[in-house]
């Protein structure tokens, strides 16, 4: 069963009716198959209108879709070999960070991602993706151990955010998400980002502050959940749509504020309509920017990922 | 630990406690216990009440009169485009943004100055939490990035006062990038072997606690403050459970290793003195070098068996 979102209801229902269709198909013949072309053509084309104009809100949405491809899907698909490691060797394995070494286009990496899980059972071991401190310990051990071995780090950013609780504040959950992001800045190795469905906050850039950033057509990026955002300025979180719109948190608005390198576009109606194309377009986006990056040694590296940093939100774009 | 005791201090109310009428401002209530302190006695005692020793919230102008010699110097900051989003809730961004610059005579969140703390070099930099939460947008990055600039070439160290919600919501994804911003600032700092210090005031939340504030080489904090990544109501309504007594406080930050102390206003000064002179000791031997002195620099670690490396200076960093 497809999970339809609220603003897709009219592709449901034309959806809906396609599938009804084709299960009289039997008992029909010439008349219902060309009906159901018909169907599937409008529904095609609602498709296209509906997503070619995707509101802010509506792309946060489609970002937290549960059928969308989460980091474990990238790395089975475009990750060979892949090695997974754990534990940040002071308290625990976080599963809301995955991460290990594996081979890219035949290269040696090391991958890293915020995983969401997929059902009752993954979603609570991964913690929907929301990590503890010792989910950015673990990272960093391992930007650490790629820094070490030269290996190119890819990381896949999926998160609504850093775990809000009683423990992870006593364990030095702010700390951890600095180290973290200091790792991401020291690395000695190319490093691209990508920010797949949700980045969220802290807990989204202690992973991604990277020489490349790419991010999905209808991923989001930004500082507050626009829930957070709308509770706090509008004092209601039902001004989450306003929140989102004024948040500037799209793909598009952060190509054009300069904070992400490229945008990836999607397959027709979302990633999570076909997984396998959308991940296969992020593996060639990928590939692209990473050659230039690995004839790059990793002082010149490290020193032009900070510049490039340092010049965000220097000239006013709007 | 007594607050009374260490802030009895010698009530002169003359004339002022003899008049009936008083202006308001005069006299402040303490926000922890109540009671009623006359301007003058809180302004001696540096804002922390003589009956609970509460430390209360100060501006950035006195932070920085508090901590630096008389004759500091504050920094100009570079102009950051303002409202690079076009912001807009209830109000406009860039109107907050007009107000609270006019009313704070500052442009953003964030005052750099230099000087010296007992007649040790210091750059310092202190945010202002009236001025829109002390949030981090592009412009506090910005001073951030200035004050650790002005350490390298100062060859200072530098000390952060924090006081700040976190990340400047209205300016979106870029407040969320002056999180590596802030990182960098502190690797140049620490990268030229500069003591970068951390002050953590009341409060420090968010986005300032999880970038630069937790990447101090020593981490203190005023007693009481507030220190945390996530706020206490969004962790409530997650975890659905009470949280402890006295969580997110400077003293249970302290117990749970992520502070090396909690350091009262006044003996803040005295302490990062202190602080600065024994972590530059190395620096000292080599002026005293420099200037024809024949001692050998005093080095902590013992010289090797083949003589001479261990002697030198620590190796000026790489560019
Ligand atoms: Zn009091």
């Amino acid at each position: 069963m497809r999970h339809f979102l609220d603003f897709e209801k009219p592709i449901a229902e034309l959806e809906g009716k396609i599938e009804e269709l084709r299960r009289t198909t039997d008992a029909g013949g010439i008349d219902v198959a060309e009906e159901i072309g018909r169907l599937r053509d409008k529904a095609q084309a609602l498709l296209r209108s509906t997503y070619a104009k995707l509101t802010p809100w509506q792309k946060t949405l489609v970002a937290r879709h549960p059928d969308r491809p989460h980091a474990s899907a990238y790395i089975a698909a475009l990750i060979e070999e892949f090695t997974p490691l754990a534990g940040d060797r002071a308290f625990a394995d976080d599963a809301a960070v995955i991460g290990g070494l594996g081979r890219f286009r035949g290269r040696a990496v090391l991958v890293l991602g915020t995983e969401k899980g997929h059902d009752t059972e993954s979603r609570v071991r991964h913690n929907f993706g929301m990590a503890r401190p010792e989910g950015y310990r673990k990272a960093r051990r391992l930007i650490e151990l790629a820094g070490r071995f030269g290996l190119p780090i890819l990381s896949f950013v999926d998160t609504a955010g850093a775990f809000p609780g009683i423990e992870a504040e006593a364990r030095g959950q702010a700390e951890a998400i600095a180290r973290s992001i200091e790792a991401c800045l020291e690395a000695p190795v190319p490093f691209v980002a990508t920010i797949i469905g949700e980045g969220g906050s802290g807990g989204a850039i202690a992973l991604a502050a990277a020489d490349r950033i790419l991010m999905l057509e209808h991923a989001v990026y930004s500082v507050i959940s626009p829930e957070g955002c709308a509770s706090i300025l509008w004092r209601d979180a039902a001004h989450a749509a306003q929140a989102a719109e004024a948040l500037k948190l799209t793909a598009e608005d952060l190509r054009r504020l300069n904070l992400v390198d490229a945008v990836v576009p999607e397959p027709l109606g979302g990633a999570h309509r076909d997984p396998a194309a959308a991940i296969a377009a992020v593996g060639r986006q990928i590939a692209e920017l990473l050659e230039p990056l690995l004839a790059l040694d990793g002082a010149t590296l490290r020193a032009r990922r900070r510049e490039k940093f340092l010049e965000m939100g220097r000239s006013g774009v709007v | 630990m007594n607050w009374i005791s260490d802030w009895a201090l010698p009530k002169i109310q003359t004339l002022f406690g003899a008049k009936k009428e008083v202006p308001d401002n005069l006299w402040h209530k303490c926000p922890a216990c109540e009671q009623m302190i006359f301007h003058r006695d809180l302004e001696r005692a540096l804002h922390v009440c003589p009956h609970c020793g509460h430390h209360m919230r100060i501006g950035a102008m006195q932070r920085l009169k508090y901590t630096l010699d008389e004759g500091f110097q504050r920094i100009e900051l570079p102009k950051m485009p303002q409202d690079p989003l076009r912001f807009r809730d209830q109000r406009r961004y860039l109107d907050r943004l007009k107000e609270a610059q006019s009313r704070l005579q500052m442009d953003d969140a964030v005052l750099v100055a230099h000087g010296t703390i007992e007649g040790r070099r210091a750059v310092v930099a202190a945010f202002e939490f009236a001025f829109l939460g002390g949030s981090m947008g592009a412009g506090v990055g910005e001073a951030l990035v200035t004050a650790a600039k002005l350490a390298v070439l100062q060859d200072a160290p530098l000390i952060v006062f924090t006081a700040s919600g976190g990340a400047r919501m209205q300016e979106g994804a870029i407040s969320l990038m002056q999180m590596p911003r802030t990182v960098i600032a502190t690797r140049m700092v620490k990268e030229a072997g500069l003591p970068y210090i951390v002050v953590l005031c009341d409060p420090t939340t968010g986005g300032v606690t999880a970038s630069f504030a937790m990447l101090g080489d020593i981490h203190i904090a005023e007693p009481g403050a507030l220190i945390g990544f996530a706020g206490a109501r969004v962790i409530e309504q997650t975890v659905r459970e009470k949280l402890p007594e006295g969580f997110q406080r400077a003293e249970y930050l302290l117990r749970h290793g992520i502070l090396d102390m909690v350091v009262k206003r006044s003996e803040m000064r005295a302490t990062l003195a202190r602080l600065i002179g024994l972590l530059r000791e190395p620096e000292r031997a080599v002026a005293e070098g420099e200037a024809g002195s024949a001692a050998a620099p005093r080095m902590a670690l013992p010289a090797p068996e083949n003589g001479g490396d261990a002697a030198k200076p620590p190796a000026s960093p790489a560019a």
